[in-house]
């Protein structure tokens, strides 16, 4: 509670700031309606006019709220909730293709570490090789990945999923690397005066050592599929995901739209990071690690 | 002497680093007998912890012999002739006190009830008793260092080696572990190895005291104590307790010499 109040400051700048770029951006539109339709407006006329434009440069916060309503939760109320037109429909397109690349990336980045722990070729060759991965602009290699694989045959969800884990492996693999090294020489050491064998000393010491950094790299993994799941929607053809409705939106010049479809994917983002934060939470509690 | 448990003759090892080889260790021969309790003591460099971590077959020797229990090394370690003590506890935060007892257990692969009846009779050893589902970090340092010493002697190794273990802790803390050490080690009849840089330490739990010199690390002299194996804390003011300490610090000095 002793942070609701500084919470609530930033969130009142944050709209005061929104409302007076909304003005300032939308104002001129206004004025050259009025000028054509030969009315002289007053101040307040102008700001209310600002404020409910039908594609307003930057729509003002309650137009985006409402739009986010009247995608989400008005349409449940009509029993219309997976509908094509509404923002869950379109969350969940994204939302699933978000947690297969999630699964695959984090899968594929746990299993590149443990092979970069055990294997001194893998330790020299595959980081510079991760590293690069990363360098590549996504946007540039998401249309070839989507090309490439449903000339193959492959289309929909795992096209996308497979952006999302192109862009989710990486800092799993950073994460778990350093993780599965935390253990200090004497740990070490230990293991060995007792005999243990590769796989005790793994099981026993290096995973159990890696959770605090496994939920931290998860948190960077799970946002990073959902940029990877919408940017993977962008380019077939703006059809269906919260991708599909950014891109719809611009093409259309909704720009109310646009963000309120950009609140949807933080939102989801927020509420993802915030699962992990959870499980994180009940993990460590459990292992008796948080204090 | 008894036939010695561990065994160095002749002992050589150099490390290579980039500003040439180091002598760690240099023609070290010792015999140690069942249920001494042997103090290593010397500055930094002296090859005191280097000569533990060879007995327990964390480095090899590049010249000269070691057997322990009449093996090598090696085998020792898969006979489970040991248990090792570091200088921090080096306990696991997300096992209790009992998991992390029972750590080499599971790794050696003990029957489970029998784990969980060693891990009470060790817990009860140390005085630790009622502590085995607490978690590292609500104990105290000493108390810690107690934990890890029931973890190295839960597995019935009939040798203890110690680098330092209470190293770390403050002067009171370490004089009454060091009591409970003696009393420790006239129940179980272990053979104590311990390495330490402390002249009154060595001087109170030993039967022998190594004192050791570096560069080459080398054995300087072998002082055998003359004092009872029943050594109340006050016997450190007493004069036979002195004369061996004063002994001990020429040893340490003469060593030095070579420095500046």
């Amino acid at each position: 509670m002793r942070s609701l109040l500084p919470v609530l400051t930033v969130v009142m700048a944050i709209l005061a700031l929104w409302y007076g770029a909304a003005v300032m951006l939308n104002r001129q539109w206004t004025l050259d309606q009025a000028t054509r339709a030969g009315q002289d407006l007053t101040l307040a006329q102008i700001v209310a006019d600002t404020m409910a434009q039908d594609r307003p440069k930057l729509p003002a916060p309650h137009q985006v709220g409402a739009e986010l309503w009247n995608t989400t939760g008005a349409m449940v109320l009509e029993g219309r909730a997976l509908s094509k037109r509404s923002l869950i429909w379109h969350g969940w397109v994204t939302l699933s293709a978000t947690l297969l690349g999630f699964a695959i990336g984090t899968g594929a980045g746990i299993l590149l570490a443990i092979g970069i722990l055990h294997n001194r070729a893998m330790d020299m060759s595959v980081m510079p090789w991760a590293i690069a991965s990363q360098t590549i602009p996504i946007l540039a290699i998401a249309p070839m990945i989507i090309v490439v694989l449903n000339s193959v045959g492959v289309s929909g969800l795992v096209p996308k999923a497979i952006i999302s884990a192109y862009l989710s492996f990486f800092p799993v693999v950073v994460g778990m690397v350093a993780g599965f090294r935390s253990p200090d020489r004497m740990q070490l050491d230990l293991m060995n005066t007792w005999s243990a064998s590769p796989a005790q000393v793994f099981w026993k010491l290096r995973w159990p050592a890696s959770m605090p950094y496994l939920f931290t790299s998860l948190k960077v993994a799970m946002a990073a599929s959902l940029v990877g799941a919408i940017v993977g929607e962008l380019p077939t053809g703006a059809v269906r995901g919260l991708g599909a409705r950014l891109l719809a939106g611009s093409y259309y010049g909704q720009t109310v739209q646009i963000w309120a479809a950009l609140f949807a994917a933080a939102i989801l983002a927020a509420s993802l990071v915030g699962l992990i934060g959870l499980v994180q939470r009940i993990t460590l509690k459990r292992m008796g690690m948080a204090r | 002497m008894k036939t010695p448990v561990i065994k160095a003759d002749h002992l050589d090892l150099v490390f290579q680093t980039n500003d040439g080889p180091v002598h760690a260790l240099s023609d070290v021969s010792l015999g140690i007998g069942k249920g001494e309790f042997v103090s290593f003591i010397g500055p930094s460099g002296c090859g005191k912890t280097t000569f533990l971590r060879c007995v327990a077959a964390l480095e090899h020797p590049t010249g000269g012999s070691l057997t322990v229990n009449g093996m090598t090394p090696d085998a020792a370690r898969q006979a489970r002739s040991y248990g090792y003590v570091f200088q921090a506890a080096g306990l696991y935060p997300w096992r209790t006190i009992a998991g992390n007892i029972r750590l080499p257990l599971e790794i050696m692969g003990f029957p489970k009830a029998e784990q969980e009846e060693r891990v009470a009779r060790v817990l009860d050893l140390v005085d630790l008793k009622g502590f085995g589902r607490k978690y590292p970090w609500q104990l105290s340092g000493g108390m810690q260092q107690r934990a890890s010493i029931a973890r190295a002697l839960a597995f019935d190794a009939d040798i203890l080696l110690m680098d330092e273990p209470f190293g770390a802790l403050d002067e009171i803390v370490r004089d009454h572990l060091n009591e409970q050490l003696l009393a420790l080690w006239a129940r179980t009849g272990k053979t104590c190895l311990f390495v330490t840089h402390s002249i009154p330490e060595a001087v109170y739990l030993s039967t022998r005291i190594v004192v050791m010199s570096p560069r080459p690390g080398r054995i300087t002299d072998v002082i055998d104590s003359p004092l009872p194996r029943d050594r109340p804390l006050d016997i450190r003011d007493t004069a036979a307790f002195l004369e061996i300490a004063h002994r001990v610090r020429e040893g340490l000095r003469a060593g030095h010499a070579y420095d500046d």
